[in-house]
């Protein structure tokens, strides 16, 4: 399937039992294109991000990732994994490892890389999050902020084509909002393709190139930070901007 | 003779107690033995079944929750009586040191697959999610990532169902195995004094503090900081 788009996902469905999560959702996303996700909550765009990596099954659709098929049986989902990262809402860290053994367990299990080799590989992705000096310490010694940022290391270890965050900066306290903020301003910067669920509006406003504003399982208009904040075509945006922005 | 004297003749009658200290000591070793074939069958078995259930075979899945509830259920007395004096109606006869065995590698197979499957299914669906997305494959994730986790909770649990199914050897004293309960009574009966009953006593808390000791060793190895 050709496609120059480096995320295609086309008329995604998804049903939880009676719920229809996913009303049929196109996405298409360029190479190093930042594209933010913002709506409602049960608007459906945690569930399309995790559509995108299989983690949710969709019911119906089509999606190609990096010229992967996603969804066909015969895809080896694993290996078409290693290059989406994907970075969660509550961080997700295994506990019983250091920060530097939770950014080498793919490193080695998947990606093959000797102990050495792959201890290398992830103290310059801690590195290039700020945490070098971290790397020995558990997740329980870690704040919220530098958990998340070890978990981007742990993804950007493997060298994903794109990335997927999922409410990167929801679990955390407002004084640590920032530092993830700023490592996620630098993989911009590197031209990492990233798709980002979040209400950081300030963030999405100076750093996405695209703002898409879902609602009941749909996408109900998208386009540049600036068009969707000021003048924002629908009704329902123009209400879900107006309540954001109150907070 | 005072009452503090003619309870020490009485249970801790140091001739009887030399007399029958061999057999003790004899049926010590088959105490020993029976305990850590019961340990390794029944755990590596319980282990094994959580592992098959944690595929997800839904008809393979009721049939271990049936099997597991079963033993569970049952009295280890029980079990082993009807594979010792019924199971040679059906062919095989195992010998008394082999059904005491069997019986109660079951019934601690059976509690530890249920306590090895409240640890798997304990860890957050986060863990698996954010192993299985950067590429690990199911098995991977849980060998990796959930079973090192799991087990650092199912540690205190499984360590007090494994003492006492393992104080059950006990129960072979029916079947004629001559552990240290059974050497305890036939010399107790022989000498008519219950010295060597005190005697077995204190072999079953020289075998089972070890272990207690161990298992708490275990349990702070494999606790990381919070």
């Amino acid at each position: 399937m050709a496609t120059n788009h480096i995320v295609d996902a086309r008329a995604i469905h998804k049903h939880f039992g009676t719920l229809h999560v996913l009303k049929g959702v196109d996405l298409k996303v360029d190479e190093r294109e930042l594209v933010f996700i913002i709506g409602p909550s049960g608007s459906g765009k945690s569930t399309l991000l995790r559509c995108l990596n299989r983690l949710e099954e969709p019911s119906s659709g089509s999606i190609v990732v990096d010229g992967i098929d996603m969804l066909n049986p015969k895809t080896d989902i694993n290996h078409a994994r290693r290059r989406i990262g994907m970075v969660f809402q509550s961080f997700n860290l295994y506990p019983h490892m250091t920060a530097l053994g939770n950014v080498t367990l793919a490193l080695r299990k998947v990606a093959g890389k000797g102990r050495a080799e792959a201890e290398a590989l992830g103290r310059a992705a801690l590195e290039r999050v700020g945490l070098a000096e971290r790397a020995d310490h558990t997740p329980g010694q870690l704040s919220g902020g530098q958990q998340q940022r070890v978990a981007i290391a742990r993804s950007i270890a493997l060298e994903p084509r794109v990335m997927l965050f999922d409410e990167p900066t929801s679990a955390l306290d407002p004084e640590l909002v920032g530092s993830v903020l700023e490592v996620m301003r630098g993989l911009r910067e590197s031209g990492m393709t990233m798709i980002v669920v979040s209400h950081e509006m300030g963030f999405a406003r100076n750093a996405a190139d695209r703002v898409v504003f879902m609602d009941d399982g749909l996408i109900v208009e998208q386009g540049p930070p600036a068009a969707i904040f000021e003048t924002p075509s629908h009704e329902r945006t123009r209400a879900f901007i107006g309540q954001i922005q109150r907070h | 003779m005072s009452g503090w004297d003619k309870f020490v003749e009485t249970f801790f009658n140091a001739k009887v107690m030399w007399k029958y200290l061999p057999d003790i000591l004899s049926g010590m070793v088959v105490t020993i033995e029976l305990a850590l074939l019961i340990v390794v069958t029944g755990l590596g078995a319980g282990l094994a079944l959580a592992l098959l259930r944690s595929l997800a075979i839904r008809p393979l899945n009721w049939l271990i929750i049936f099997v597991v509830d079963l033993f569970r259920s049952l009295p280890p007395l029980v079990i082993i009586v009807l594979m010792y004096f019924g199971l040679p109606y059906a062919g095989p006869a195992p010998s008394g040191f082999v059904s005491t065995w069997l019986s109660l590698a079951f019934v601690l197979m059976a509690f530890s697959e249920e306590i090895f499957w409240a640890g798997i299914t304990s860890i957050p669906k986060g863990q698996w999610e954010a192993s299985r997305s950067t590429g690990l494959s199911f098995g991977q994730t849980l060998f990796n990532v959930v079973l090192p986790q799991a087990f650092r909770l199912t540690i205190p649990p499984l360590t007090n169902r494994t003492i006492s199914i393992t104080k059950g050897t006990a129960l072979g004293t029916v079947v004629a195995v001559t552990e240290i309960l059974g050497q305890a009574s036939s010399a107790m009966s022989n000498s008519y004094n219950p010295s060597p009953l005190m005697m077995g006593a204190a072999a079953y808390v020289v075998l089972f503090l070890p272990v207690v000791v161990a298992a708490r060793w275990i349990e702070s190895k494999f606790a990381w900081k919070r």
